[in-house]
């Protein structure tokens, strides 16, 4: 009987938890807060409790936080079993196990994947491998790179505009280190809000100091005799030395140890229902494999349903606390997890904060502020309905333009706002590009419907 | 007879004591519009939380006088500019930046927390004045001129001067007041006032111009940020908003405190045991009896909607911030002071680009006050139950507040 299940789970089951960062700790939490009794295993492949990333690319950068001290705060006491260190190596779905990198296996009688993302490493390995040569996701990268910067180097050159990337160039101008940035795409954050306030992300950075290339990709990286990178070679044929490189190049979904164990897991995530539970590789809901966090992609009824995975703080925290929740209770109580996808940066002193979806849109009003002044709200829209908002230095309007989101408001939006000047009271294109051309990647991913699609398929530009 | 419309029954003095039962009457008409040219009132917390989110909400004096019910709000009439409170972006925003770049971060970010320990000296020093007295006023002998003294050294303005801008204070406050039957009169007196008081300012500013000293009046007059410098008008008319908002609403945050502590003993007593139940506590006292009712100063520039109601544009709009805090579509169990509810939030600071700028401030001059009352203060119990009230709906406290006790005990 399945009722008699969830209450036998409740009390005395096995949760294993895979990815111990915030999604997973939240998950955990939310387990013990809801009743649940059983035996919780938290496996990572770090050898840290979860931690918070925010501000490895901020303050840390910038020595005003240890990378060390950002310990994620715990919510209540979730008495687990830690397996930390060790990587989860493979997925055995009918006998219900996961294989651990040290050979170990563990049982479960429901589990929830938070394994997150990784740093897209640079595509040559061995130049990658040169010694200045930095990622950076985790706290041990961001240690690494601070030790760099506090060393005082002469050049940094960062591979890549998206936020991650930007954020880095803006800790390094900050700091007095002459940087510079090269991206593909014709702006900085282009790919995740478009070519139109990418324009004015570029003028933060030129005005800031930072010698930004566009329009460009990195050839190859360059060692000098000891195997330390000395310089980069650029697609217009330009050398730019310099002796500590980011490569900021977006993310890689960590599914690599689920090949072969037919869940719909692939490069952008796992497919899973809008209630967090795991597709398998035919399309057909899983019952005791759940999904929370970057990995996870979940249909959503605002956005058409498209499959949206989502690398969002937020949406880490929130997914998990409705995929806990559903993982222990029964069919009828289950919720969707429907969040309102939302994002925030800082970069040369400005804040940057998004709600909805902006890579959905294709036209964009600038509706309170103006975008010379760098604070504004501009809307942006799909389809004749508002879809996403983004604000520089306005965050506290934002909540106003989620519910127009929510409600499926009209766009062109019509109605006079404070502050609205002339040049937003007609759309213009958002300039997004052409998605076949991908940058380094944005921060949210829409993927179509198929739940299975194992590879990558760019959708043609938009109409 | 019929009765009077609630929203006249808003400003009714008769219901100053105990309001809550008015809020929960309009709550069941949260989009309450009774009268043609009346204000809309909305009193359930998640409209009030989503129209002060509005950018088709305006605070701006001059759409205010245009909603009719504000003709002396502009310029012309008290030659001070209006304050930023009473304006939109994009010069709320700037006016704001400005005098924020004196008082939190990210240029400031410990000058509120570096004043804990002159706070405490000062509280310190008020309740040692009780001296053998085993009866007070609070309201006269602490929860004034606590606030009062503390917002002279962040401003710069000399306490003993206090008589002279009090003078000028009330009616401003009073001023605030919508009581539609007082209200050209006393916003004419409040205009005055205000003018009176930027003058005494100007004094203090000119002076702060040539000798800067380390106080906000010398940073508003001499800063250089990014946007620039503020000027004399909008110097005065900053610092007018700054002292008034300052102290008038902490007076009564620290009193209706002391007053709820009191009819809640067992709160009082923990209290003295344990100083750090101060946050919990002025947290839910901003949720259970928040110093300002009602923010009644704005209007629509669209038409909106509100639960099927089209507001239409160049409406006035009355936010119950009170009544929204007690609503039971946001809350569990509202009408109790529950300092251990898991979810503490309130409309109490507002929210939005206006919420309270001085809100960092007024938690740690309360959470103070209060502790050290609870502290010191031997068996306290209140001498009259209601108290009595002040006239104001907007910035509701009482009078006064007298407190009995057995003895004072001493200071650690």
């Amino acid at each position: 009987m399945p009722a008699d299940y969830v209450d036998w789970l409740r009390r005395e089951g096995r949760i294993v938890i895979v990815g111990a960062s915030l999604a997973g700790l939240r998950a955990a939490e939310t387990l013990r807060a809801e009743g649940f009794a059983g035996e919780l295993t938290l496996i990572g492949d770090e050898p840290y409790e979860p931690y918070d990333r925010p501000p490895l690319s901020k303050s840390v950068l910038l020595g005003k936080a240890s990378p060390h001290r950002t310990e994620l705060p715990h919510r209540r006491e979730i008495d687990a079993k830690w397996r930390l260190g060790v990587a989860a190596t493979g997925l055995d779905l009918s006998a219900k196990r996961v294989k651990l990198a040290d050979g170990d296996e563990v049982e479960y009688d429901r589990l929830l994947i938070a394994t997150g993302v990784r740093a897209r490493p640079w595509l040559k390995a061995d130049e990658g491998r040169l010694d200045g040569v930095c990622l950076l996701r985790t706290r041990d990268d961001a240690a690494d790179l601070y030790q760099r910067l506090k060393a005082g180097p002469r050049r940094v050159f960062v591979i890549g505009a998206g936020f991650a990337g930007s954020e880095v160039a803006s800790a390094c101008r900050e700091t007095g280190i002459p940087v510079t940035v090269a991206e593909r795409a014709g702006a900085p954050l282009v790919g995740a809000l478009g070519g139109v306030i990418g324009a004015v992300a570029a003028d933060l950075q030129t005005e800031n100091g930072v010698d930004l290339r566009t329009h460009v990709t990195v050839t190859s990286l360059e060692g000098d005799s000891v195997g330390r990178v000395r310089a980069v070679h650029l697609s217009d044929e330009s050398v730019v030395e310099a002796d500590v490189v980011v490569v900021s190049l977006g993310s890689v979904r960590n599914t690599d140890w689920l090949t072969g164990s037919g869940l719909g897991a692939g490069p952008r995530g796992i497919a899973c229902d809008a209630g967090c539970r795991a597709f398998d590789f035919r399309g057909i809901v899983t019952d005791d494999v759940f999904v929370a966090g970057d990995v996870a992609r979940s249909p959503h009824a605002l956005f058409g349903y498209q499959f949206l995975s989502l690398e969002h703080w937020g949406n880490a925290v929130a997914q998990a606390e409705t995929a806990a929740h559903n993982m222990i209770c029964h069919g009828a109580d289950r919720r969707p997890h429907l969040w309102m996808p939302a994002f925030w940066s800082s970069m040369f002193g400005v804040n940057i904060k998004s709600v909805g979806v902006p890579p959905m849109g294709d036209q964009l009003m600038i509706t309170q502020g103006a975008l010379a002044e760098r604070r504004f709200v501009g809307v942006y829209g799909y389809q004749g309905r508002v879809i996403a908002a983004v604000s520089f230095d306005n965050a506290r309007w934002l909540e106003f333009y989620a519910r127009q989101i929510e409600r499926g408001a009209p766009f062109p939006v019509e109605f006079p706002t404070m502050d609205r000047r002339p040049e937003g009271r007609q759309p213009v294109a958002a300039d997004f590009p052409d998605p076949s051309l991908p940058t380094h990647g944005p921060t949210v991913t829409l993927t179509g419907y198929s739940p299975a699609d194992q590879q990558l398929v760019f959708h043609p530009a938009r109409h | 007879m019929t009765q009077a419309p609630l929203f006249q029954q808003i400003t009714d003095f008769a219901n100053r004591a105990n309001p809550y039962p008015l809020y929960e009457e309009l709550r069941k008409n949260p989009v309450l519009h009774e009268e043609e040219g009346g204000p809309y009132v909305l009193s359930s917390y998640w409209d009030i939380e989503a129209l002060l989110h509005d950018p088709r909400i305006s605070s701006d004096a001059a759409n205010l006088a245009a909603a009719g019910d504000d003709e002396l709000s502009g310029p012309e009439a008290t030659g001070l500019p209006p304050s930023f409170i009473r304006l939109d972006p994009p010069e709320h925003d700037r006016l704001r930046r400005i005098a924020n770049s004196s008082f939190g971060p990210p240029h400031r970010p410990r000058r509120i927390e570096n004043m804990r320990g002159e706070l405490g000296e000062i509280v310190t020093g008020l309740i040692d004045g009780f001296g053998d007295a085993r009866q007070i006023d609070l309201v006269d002998q602490f929860a004034y001129p606590f606030p009062v003294t503390v917002i002279c050294r962040l401003l710069g303005v000399p306490r003993e001067d206090e008589p002279r801008f009090r003078a000028w204070v009330d009616p401003i406050v009073a001023g605030l007041d919508p009581d539609a039957r007082t209200s050209a009169e006393s916003q004419r007196t409040a205009q005055e006032a205000r003018l009176q008081l930027g003058m005494y300012l100007n004094g203090l500013v000119d002076q702060r111009a040539r000798e800067p000293r380390d106080d906000m009046l010398s940073d508003l007059v001499n800063s250089h940020g990014p946007d620039g410098a503020m000027t004399t008008m909008e110097v005065l008319s900053t610092a007018v908003l700054l002292l008034i908002a300052g102290h008038e609403t902490t007076v009564n945050l620290i009193t209706n405190g002391m007053l709820t502590l009191l009819r809640h003993p067992e709160f009082l007593e923990r209290l003295r045991n344990d100083p750090g139940l101060s946050v919990k506590i002025v947290e839910e006292l901003l949720r259970y009896e928040p110093p300002v009712q009602i923010v009644p100063q704005r209007t629509c520039i669209a038409d909106i909607e509100v639960r099927g109601v089209t507001i239409p544009k160049g409406s006035r709009i009355w936010l119950m911030l009170a009544a929204g805090n007690r609503d039971p579509e946001r809350f569990q169990d509202p009408e109790r002071f529950d300092p251990d509810r898991e979810d503490i939030q309130h409309l109490g600071f507002g929210s939005g680009i206006h919420s309270c700028f001085g809100a960092p401030l007024a938690r740690l001059e309360t959470q103070i006050a209060l502790s050290e009352l609870a502290r010191r203060l031997e068996n306290p119990r209140l001498v009259a139950d209601p108290p009595p009230y002040r006239q104001n709906a907007v910035l509701r406290g009482p009078r006064h507040l007298e407190i009995a006790f057995d003895g004072v005990r001493q200071a650690v």
